[in-house]
């Protein structure tokens, strides 16, 4: 009963911060609830017994990809401005409710092989051998680390002044 | 009712529809950027229960959020980097007025 409970207050919040970055005027406001709506995540990852998940999310999204946002939104003064829509605003919301009615009526109507195993708790040893251990996902984890080098050395360039 | 698979994959759908309606309609890069990491955690959203539905001992979905995670911090770091440059030279960031290389 709790685990209903906390799912669908998780849900309301998190599809109501959502809708307010897109709809909020003012891009700061929507740059604080897009933070919240990467908590409520870290929420959902929870009553989805993820527990490294969920604080992998509070770590990387609420600390880190938030305070890039916020200092962006700072570095470039079109706070001023707010968030206008262009032209495309009614196609956009046509495409994004058909993409919305596709997507619903294919998850529905598949008829999805649930195992009624209970899932595995805690997670953070099982991730760690399926991450380094034998016959797991050692070849990407090597490649990761090269991919975020470049970002730093490609975000560092690009900002550096001339 | 209980909750189970698809009340996560729906809400997972409707996070990325409102994300792929922010990146369609918006102006400000910033803003643009913003939904697609909404889109990026919604997708993680169905990813994570799927793994938790389908596959419970496997945990290979949550591997795949790790890495998304992964690749989402970098999109993050260059994108926004990729605005503060194009705010220095040009001093805006709509993305209708950013048509130096449109056809």
């Amino acid at each position: 009963m709790g685990f209903e409970i906390a799912f669908w207050a998780l849900a309301v919040v998190g599809v109501g911060a959502a809708l307010s970055v897109v709809l909020l005027r003012d891009v700061f406001r929507a740059a604080l609830s897009l933070v919240l709506c990467f908590l409520t995540v870290a929420g959902i990852y929870v009553t989805l017994s993820a527990d490294f998940l969920a604080a992998v999310q509070v770590l990387v999204y609420v600390g880190a990809i938030s305070i890039l946002i916020i200092l962006a939104i700072m570095l470039t003064r079109e706070v001023q401005r707010g968030s206008p829509s262009n032209r495309l605003r009614i196609p956009a919301f046509v495409v994004a409710i058909l993409f919305f009615g596709a997507t619903v009526f294919a998850m529905v109507k598949t008829p999805w092989q649930i195992a009624g195993v209970p899932p595995q708790e805690p997670t953070t040893s099982a991730l760690a051998f399926k991450l380094f251990g034998e016959g797991g996902f050692i070849l990407p984890v090597e490649i990761a680390p090269v991919l975020i080098l470049a970002a730093i050395l490609g975000a560092i360039v690009l900002v550096r002044e001339k | 009712m209980s909750v189970g698979l698809e009340h996560y994959l729906i809400l997972s759908a409707i996070l990325f529809s409102i994300g792929l309606y922010g990146v369609l309609a918006k102006r400000n890069a910033i803003v643009i950027l913003m939904c697609i990491e909404l889109m990026l955690n919604a997708v993680n959203i169905a990813m994570v229960a799927f793994s938790r539905y389908i596959v419970p001992t496997l945990l290979t979905g949550q591997v795949f959020a790790i890495f998304i995670m992964v690749v989402a911090a970098a999109e993050a770091a260059v994108g926004l980097a990729i605005i503060i440059a194009i705010y220095r030279s040009r001093e805006t960031i709509d993305a209708t007025q950013i048509n130096l290389m449109k056809w």
